[in-house]
């Protein structure tokens, strides 16, 4: 790894850490109640929940660190935290 | 709606659930890719730009502790020059802000750069071990404001940056806070959009240096502003404009109860002294800003 002039990176290169290996807790989107409110996409810290093709919105597991902020918020309770198994 | 591109990126290193990330991600849904930011060192500058990653899609640079208002007026001055038109925009911990960095902030706003100053107020240097910072409220326990024996925690009360900053003559200053994401993105925008010196104080609880799960980040934030121990509002050329109201103002035990680094108030016995004081810190902020939404009972 060479340095460049002024320690510059690349835009955006964090993306080659993916910290969904630290989760404990994974986020399990169910779809049942979700009224596409968009709400965890908002206060998802890592950025990692977007939209999809189908309006409904989707977690990033390469990425998401497990924190529950989505399920706290989710306002009809439509994600459940479950322990991660590997 | 389309696929928004994230200007903050996945793949940086803050805790989970973690307030001032949150805030840096919203921070730049509001002020859009045409912008420049300059940081500071921090917690924020640590997590996101460890060397060859960074989580920024937009120039972004640091160079000291203390500089970062002064590095953002030379940028300002230079764009200036140059008849450009990217936003400049300062996002600094409250370490950088209230302390180390109060000197370059002071000769910013006097001289008027047209930047916009945002600090992710999380009440503690975080990101070298929870020591206390200007920012810290009364009575919190930092490790270098332990409380123990011979003391409750830090003993001073919390600086109001956002006055002293409004008496320098900054055009906008408001605080905000990451439990309301929406008023938050606003805020941006309008002092983004107002000619400046304008300052931006956005409260952005820390999982880690506050002691609660990484899950209850906004549920903290929000217990703050219903307690009245953050109040959210606006300032327009010094003058108080908006201020987010509170049907019914919860206690203040709600907000501290949950949290460890005021857990020496609950044991072994409820401090009722220093409780109190906490309480009247609340009552102070709600009577000088007006908070309390008359609300009518029904007989």
């Amino acid at each position: 790894m060479g340095l460049n002039i002024g320690c510059a990176a690349a835009p955006g290169r964090a993306r080659d850490n993916k910290t969904g290996s630290w989760r404990v807790f994974k986020p399990v989107f169910k779809y049942d109640k979700c009224v596409k409110c968009g709400l965890c996409e908002v206060v998802c810290p890592e950025g990692c929940v977007r939209e999809g093709q189908d309006g409904y919105y989707h977690p990033d597991y390469n990425y998401c660190k497990g924190c529950g902020l989505c399920a706290e918020e989710c306002p009809v309770d439509d994600i459940e935290l479950v322990q991660e198994e590997k | 709606m389309t696929e928004e591109c994230e200007l903050f990126e996945c793949g940086h290193r803050a805790c989970g659930g973690c307030g001032p990330a949150l805030a840096a991600r919203l921070i730049l849904k509001a002020t859009g890719e045409n912008t420049i930011v300059v940081a500071s060192t921090g917690c924020m500058e640590v997590f996101s730009t460890p060397y060859p990653e960074t989580a920024w899609k937009v120039p972004w640079i640091h160079s000291l502790f203390e500089n970062a208002a002064a590095v953002a007026s030379g940028i300002e001055a230079s764009l200036k020059k140059q008849e450009r038109d990217e936003h400049v925009v300062c996002i600094c911990g409250d370490g950088a802000t209230f302390d180390i960095g109060m000197l370059c902030i002071s000769g910013a706003f006097e001289r008027g750069h047209d930047i916009t100053y945002i600090c992710y107020d999380n009440e503690a240097y975080m990101n070298t071990g929870i020591q206390r910072s200007g920012a810290t409220p009364y009575d919190a326990d930092t490790t270098t404001s332990p409380a123990g024996k011979c003391s409750t925690g830090n003993p001073r009360p919390k600086k109001d940056l956002p006055a002293i900053l409004a008496a320098h003559g900054a055009t906008y200053v408001a605080t905000a806070s990451i439990a309301y994401p929406n008023d938050l993105i606003k805020k941006v925008q309008r002092a983004v959009s107002t000619h400046g010196p304008n300052y931006i104080q956005v409260h952005a609880p820390c999982a880690t240096g506050w002691g609660f799960d990484g899950s209850q980040t906004i549920a903290v934030g929000r217990l703050a502003i219903e307690t009245g121990l953050w109040v959210n509002y606006e300032m327009m050329n010094g003058e108080v404009e908006r201020v987010r109201k509170v049907a019914h103002r919860k206690p203040v035990d709600d907000y501290l109860s949950v949290q460890k680094r005021f857990r020496h108030l609950y044991r072994p016995g409820r401090n009722e002294d220093e409780i109190a004081k906490i309480q009247a810190i609340a009552d102070a902020n709600a009577k000088k800003f007006g908070i309390d939404l008359n609300v009518v009972k029904e007989e």
